[in-house]
Order: C-alpha cells, then sequence, then structure tokens
C-alpha cells in the first residue's frame, strides 16, 4: 500500500497520547430513549473530537487502513482533525466513502478498523468509527456537496444502470459519477436506500442523514428513478438493447425473507424482521394511524436471532410499547453476530435476552394470533463449519412462553425475480448472483455486487463490492469505447 | 406522481380508473398487480390491473371502497395524481388451450377475470363465465365480458338478476347440462374462491384461484404476504398471485386477511372523521359566501 505519511498536526507528545482516555459518545437516556425513535448516539462535540484525534500515535504502518474494506485514509483525516480542519477530514474521507455519516454509524468498527488499531493492543483503541461520523456530520451541517462546488467531469458517453438504491449502488453510483459516465440509479420501492432506509431503524440511522447522501449525489449528476422494478417494469436485456446502457449493476440486496420451518409460523403476529422493520422503518408504522400503515404493538414480544437486525427489531418492539421484548437466541451471548454496542444498547433499553434457547413451535387461539412459543434449551458442542459452537437441543427442556408477537430474524435467502426473468445470468443454488471478485457475471457488461452475490453482510462490506464492481466496470467501459473505435 | 386520467364508479362503491403509466401498461400481462401509495402517508396496497392501453400509455384498475386506503383512493378524480405506482409486478397467469374455461368471479373479481378470460379465449378455450353478486348493482363488466367470451351466466344472492343463488350453484347447473368444464379459474372474495375450490376437488377439476394477500412490498423481500399451499408455505407476491385452489389453506389465509382488522377500522374511523371535518368546513365556507 503506497501512501504518504500525512503531515502531523498533532501537538500532544506521544507519550501522553497514551494517557488520554477513549471519548465516550454523548446519547440518550436509556430510560427516555426506549420510548422514542429519535437517534440514540448524540455524537461528539468537536472538542471530543480534536481530543479522540490526537490519541492517534501515528503508526508507520496504518493497520487501521488494511482493517477497512474500502481503505479509507485514516491516519490522514485523522490528522486533520486534529488540525481542526473537519471539512478537510470529511473531503478526505469521501475519496473512499460516499457515505461516511451513514457508516461512521452503522459500520461493525470494532471488528474492522478499530480491531487493528494499534494503541488498541494495550489500551482502548482510537475511536475511529465516531470520529468517521463527526466530521461526516459536520461537514453535512456547513453544506457540503452543494451543486455549485462540484465540478462535473467531461460526459464520456457511456451510460451505467445501478439497480437497488442501497450501499452497494450508491457506492458503484459515486465512483463512476466521477468518471463522467451517465448514471440511473433504478430503485423498486419509493424511497432510496435500500436496506439502510427499510431495515435500519431511525434511532440508529435517521433518514435525513440518507436523504442528504442521495440528495450529494444527484447534486453530482447520478439519476434516480423509484417505483421501477428491473426484471418487471423493465428487464435487464431490455435496459441494454432498448435504452442504451452500457453496463448494468446489480445490487439487489438479500430479499425473501426465510423463516425457520417450525408450525405456527404463519400465524397472525409472526413477523419476519424484514415485514417488521419495513413496516416500521419505510412505513412509518409506529405513527399509525398518523401514517397508515399499522404495526402490531405487543404486550410481549421475542425476536429470535442473534444479529443486528434482531437487535433493531426488538428495540423496535420495545419502543412500540412492550412490556417485555424478548431476544431468543440459540447459542450464547458470545457467538452472537450483533455489533456489541448494539447488544450494550438493547439491554440498557430493558430487552431480556433468551439465550441457549431455540423456538419449536408457535401456538395460536381461535382467531389465529399468536399467543404461545413452545422452546427447547440448547448447550453448545464443537465449532461447526461457521467457527462458532454448535447449538445441541437438550432434551426434556421443552418449556412455554406466552407471547403475542414473534419476529423471526434468522436471515434472508435471494429474491428469484431475475433469476426468473434473466435466466442469462447464472445464480448458485441458494440463487444468488454467481460474480467474480470484481463482480462480473455470467451476462456481458452485468454486473452484481453486495448481499446478493454473498448473502447477507454487512453495509460496508456491500459498499467494499460496490467500489470492486465500479473499478470493473470503468475498465469494462472504456475497452468498450476502445473496440468501437 | 401518477395521473389519474379517468375515473367514475361502476357499482355502489367501485370505482374505475385509467392511470397514466406507459411502462407498466407496455409490461402487464393477464393476472399481474401494481402496488401503490395514494399520498405520502400512505399504505403500499396490491390492485390487480383490470385493462391496459400500450399505444394510450395506460393502466385501469378497479377499487372496491372497503378499508381506509381504497376508500381514500375512491375519493380521487381525473386529474388528480397517486402518489406512487409500481408493477407490473406477480407471475402472470398460465393460460393453454384447455378445452373448456369457466372463469368465475365475484365483486371486482370480475373486472380481474377480464384479461384472463380474454387470454383463455384467445387460446382457442371455449369460455363461459359466471359471475356472481350480492345483488343486482353490484355486477360489474357484464357486458365487457359478454363481448370477450361464449357465454356469461348471472347469480345474486338475492334473485335479482340472473339466477337467485352461489355461483356454485351456477357451476351445478351448467355441469347438469353436460357440460364438463376442463379448467377453472375462480377470482373474488375468498369464501368463494373457497366454496367453488371445494366443489371442483371432489369432482376434479383443476382450479386456479388468485389469491389476495396483505402485501407490504410486493417484490419478495417482506414475507408479509405468505399462504400455505400445498402444505408449504409461498409469498403470493413472487410464488404467485395464482395457485392451485385445492392446495391452499383458505382457513389460514381468511385469519391472515382479518390480521389487522382492529388497527383498519381505527384507520378507517380516522379518515372519516377527517373526511366530515372537510365536508362541514366546504359546506360552513359555501353558507358564508
Amino acid at each position: 500500500m503506497k501512501r504518504e505519511k500525512p503531515q502531523s498536526f498533532n501537538t500532544v507528545p506521544i507519550k501522553e497520547r497514551l494517557t488520554i482516555p477513549r471519548q465516550d459518545m454523548p446519547e440518550q437516556d436509556a430510560l427516555l430513549r426506549s420510548t422514542n425513535f429519535l437517534e440514540v448516539n448524540l455524537g461528539f462535540t468537536p472538542e471530543q473530537a480534536v481530543i479522540e484525534a490526537q490519541r492517534c500515535i501515528e503508526c508507520k504502518n496504518p493497520t487501521c487502513m488494511e482493517g477497512c474494506p474500502v481503505n479509507i485514509k485514516i491516519p490522514d483525516f485523522i490528522q486533520l482533525i486534529c488540525n481542526k480542519d473537519f471539512m478537510g477530514a470529511a473531503e478526505k474521507i469521501k475519496e473512499d466513502n460516499s457515505l461516511p455519516a451513514v457508516c461512521g454509524r452503522v459500520c461493525p468498527q470494532e471488528t474492522q478498523c478499530e480491531q487493528v488499531c494499534v494503541v488498541g493492543k494495550r489500551f482502548e483503541p482510537v475511536a475511529i468509527g465516531r470520529l468517521e461520523r463527526f466530521v461526516a456530520d459536520y461537514a453535512m451541517l456547513h453544506g457540503n456537496g452543494s451543486a455549485k462546488t462540484i465540478e462535473k467531469p467531461k460526459p464520456s458517453g457511456q451510460k451505467v444502470a445501478i439497480v437497488g438504491s442501497g450501499p452497494a449502488g450508491l457506492a458503484v453510483a459515486s465512483d463512476l459519477i466521477k468518471e463522467g459516465h451517465d448514471i440511473t440509479v433504478f430503485e423498486a420501492l419509493h424511497e432510496f436506500g435500500g436496506v439502510l432506509v427499510y431495515g435500519i431503524p431511525e434511532f440508529r440511522l435517521p433518514k435525513a442523514i440518507l436523504r442528504e447522501e442521495v440528495a450529494n449525489l444527484e447534486a453530482k449528476g447520478v439519476k434516480f428513478i423509484k417505483n421501477f422494478i428491473v426484471g418487471r417494469t423493465m428487464t435487464i436485456q431490455e435496459l441494454m438493447t432498448d435504452e442504451g446502457y452500457d453496463a448494468v449493476f446489480l445490487g439487489l440486496g438479500a430479499g425473501l425473507p426465510r423463516f425457520m420451518n417450525i408450525p405456527g409460523e404463519n400465524l397472525n403476529g409472526v413477523y419476519s424482521a424484514n415485514e417488521f422493520l419495513t413496516r416500521s422503518n419505510l412505513m412509518r408504522g409506529y405513527e399509525f394511524p398518523e401514517w397508515d400503515t399499522p404495526l402490531y404493538r405487543a404486550k410481549h414480544a421475542i425476536i429470535v436471532g442473534g444479529g443486528n437486525t434482531a437487535m433493531d427489531a426488538v428495540r423496535t418492539a420495545k419502543r412500540l410499547g412492550a412490556d417485555e421484548a424478548s431476544i431468543v437466541y440459540r447459542r450464547s451471548e458470545e457467538e452472537m453476530p450483533a455489533r456489541n454496542e448494539e447488544i450494550h444498547h438493547a439491554k440498557e433499553e430493558g430487552v431480556q435476552f433468551l439465550n441457549l434457547v431455540n423456538p419449536i413451535e408457535f401456538i395460536g387461539d381461535e382467531q389465529g394470533n399468536v399467543v404461545m412459543a413452545k422452546c427447547l434449551r440448547m448447550k453448545l458442542g464443537e465449532p461447526d463449519e461457521s467457527g462458532r459452537r454448535r447449538p445441541i437441543p437438550m432434551e426434556g427442556s421443552e418449556f412455554t412462553m406466552d407471547v403475542d408477537m414473534v419476529v423471526i430474524a434468522v436471515g434472508n435467502g435471494s429474491n428469484p425475480l431475475i433469476a426468473q426473468t434473466t435466466p442469462e445470468i447464472e445464480t448458485n443454488k441458494w440463487g444468488n448472483i454467481v460474480a467474480d471478485d470484481d463482480g462480473r457475471t455470467s451476462m456481458e457488461g452485468v454486473f452484481a455486487g453486495g448481499d446478493i452475490v454473498s448473502g447477507g453482510a454487512t453495509v460496508i462490506l456491500a459498499m467494499g463490492a460496490g467500489r470492486k464492481s465500479a473499478a470493473a466496470i470503468s475498465e469494462y467501459l472504456k475497452e468498450k469505447v476502445g473496440s468501437v473505435t | 406522481m401518477y395521473k389519474i386520467l379517468k375515473a367514475k364508479f361502476i357499482a355502489p362503491n367501485v370505482k374505475s380508473f385509467i392511470i397514466e403509466a406507459p411502462l407498466i401498461a407496455k409490461k402487464r400481462q393477464a393476472g399481474q398487480f401494481v402496488m401503490l401509495r395514494v399520498h405520502d402517508k400512505g399504505e403500499r396496497i396490491p390492485i390487480t390491473i383490470a385493462d391496459s392501453d400500450i399505444k394510450a400509455g395506460w393502466i385501469n384498475i378497479i377499487v372496491q371502497g372497503l378499508g381506509k386506503t381504497s376508500a381514500h383512493l375512491n375519493t380521487l378524480e381525473a386529474g388528480d395524481h397517486l402518489q406512487d405506482l409500481v408493477g407490473p409486478l406477480g407471475l402472470p397467469t398460465h393460460i393453454e388451450n384447455w378445452g373448456t374455461l369457466v372463469c368465475i368471479s365475484g365483486g371486482v373479481g370480475t373486472a380481474e377475470a377480464l384479461p384472463i378470460a380474454a387470454a383463455g379465449k384467445a387460446a382457442g378455450n371455449r369460455v363461459i363465465s359466471i359471475i356472481g353478486a350480492r345483488n343486482k348493482d353490484l355486477i360489474i363488466a357484464e357486458a365487457q365480458m359478454a363481448e370477450l367470451v361464449d357465454e356469461v351466466r348471472i347469480s345474486t344472492d338475492d334473485g335479482s338478476a340472473g339466477r337467485h343463488g352461489l355461483v356454485t350453484d351456477v357451476l351445478q347447473d351448467i355441469m347438469d347440462e353436460g357440460i364438463k368444464p376442463d379448467m377453472i379459474v375462480a377470482i373474488g372474495p375468498l369464501p368463494m374462491m373457497a366454496a367453488v375450490s371445494n366443489q371442483t376437488k371432489e369432482i376434479g377439476i383443476p382450479t386456479m384461484v388468485s389469491l389476495n394477500a396483505i402485501m407490504v412490498d410486493g417484490t419478495g423481500m417482506c414475507g408479509a404476504c405468505r399462504a400455505t399451499v400445498g402444505g408449504k408455505t409461498v409469498f403470493v407476491c413472487v410464488d404467485g398471485p395464482e395457485f392451485d385452489g385445492h392446495q391452499v389453506d383458505f382457513k389460514e389465509l381468511g385469519m391472515r386477511q382479518k390480521m389487522y382488522k382492529k388497527q383498519e377500522a381505527e384507520s378507517h374511523k380516522c379518515f372519516l372523521e377527517k373526511q366530515m371535518k372537510k365536508l362541514k368546513t366546504e359546506q360552513a365556507e359555501e353558507v358564508s359566501s
């Protein structure tokens, strides 16, 4: 990785840096926030950001950058914060990441950049995620991306269609618009952002932030079309032959919720996490009847699963007024895929954790409403192919719980739409699109990345896949021009 | 925004809309539906496409005002706009030359049966249409259907038109006359589709039903629209909307359709109160001017 060491603006002597404590991010009081949908984390103050930035010891080999799936120039932006050049810091991040305000909020930094931070070997790592969030918010507040400051590149004359406006699609749009291509993002729903809109609650990622990020891309010239389902409203083939798109990127995400295939799963009150969160986040069910989409308000809700989605769902159920909202997870807390911060926040808000428990049946009343969950206790065996210890049912441990809402958050399969309408594109046995490391699919000029290729993953990994595809698309378009002339 | 070109009531509480949507008009096939939102705080609801015109670039939907969203939709007039409209969604109806096709429909289902009857006729079938309704006023699209098919038969619950009875009685009459249907398509209220499926299962006539489940996104993402067909869970939006009626668990679907009954009533009440208020203000303004 070739990169010049950034100019140091840190005035604190090295030894003293290690004595500075990691700065806590102010957050809404737990009792209060469990009753509202406002953002939980409130972000660093400028003073805190500078102090936190001063904790960086400016390693010769910045391992943090390698820990980031899109290789943000972390030491560079941290030094700019030390110099109080917050706008400069934001620009530096944006060279590699078009959605810093989003990533600063939802990236699992503790397993990426911060996990490999050298300071973190003996002390707490530099709070890179919180710093990213701070500069992104600062830049937003101080009018970044206003159209007049943007220099538009010379048009290339080539058109790219991006299918899906989630993290992968937005990353591709952001990289390719810089090269002067004519970019259109197609979205099936009525708001842009994909999983960032329907999947992540307002209290973790306010929609206003996302709208601002989309508006920035629009100001740079990216066109956005909503209510358009590629595969149905128009096929990929038609986009290329009739509408003249030279390349297509598929960032469809992981659709189709997975269920457990146990009795009673179709009872009323049993939701997939996708449905529950979509009703709440995208359709604002939590503001029913002011907004029209209904959503159950449970007395006792259980959420089955241990990922970030499960945490989002359980905290939503709590905010909707559940007396008891519990996570039911078949392994122990140690194996939970959710971020520590989310688990911690959930606990603070009064969420209960029933670990080493797995439902085997849901029981309904005469109207078909779920009233009870039958569960088994589990113990952990040897590690399985995921590297986590395998849950094994304990004989005779069956017990029941009274519940009036269940949310199944055990992951997603892939949406069958593209396979149904575009047989040219190869998919694997799980229905995911087969693509190489750079996102090339079996159909010429068509690239894919994010969850539709990898299966359910994180925002930043989808963006990383998007950036790789953008580079490959760019290369492909150059060759295409070359072959024409 | 999607412009409403024409809007008119075709039966009490049932309104027909012509909506500008050239891309959907071009693509849609029999059996497919759209998802729409009336306003920016609105629900997403699925509605079957009854007709379209590729040249003029419109689609036709028929809406029965049942809950808040459909009631609101039915207050819109030509020149108004829908907030969102997306489609066409769902798998197109599978059509082949079966021989004799009987299309059974009730309520707004008759409008939805039109494209299927037309496609069935075009594939070379002899097509008989059975239209059922509670009374004479609630029969829609009879004339359009008559133009498409070989024969139309009517049944009403109160005997105000056609045969006094149910669609299943008419189907029985047809068979008693020695006509053996090779395929049956039933579209309408759930109890009607369940009754037809029950009747035809016993005598072994393949029966296709179009399920109207509660949906949110309509593209396979959320799983709200699941139903049990042949003991397996299906998603009506991407696996359907049409299924083998003999395999559908109608009881479960019926319960799922009532999932939000309480909330829907609350929402509808709020809407009606707002409408009343609006009406009163308008009247007051009229009086004062």
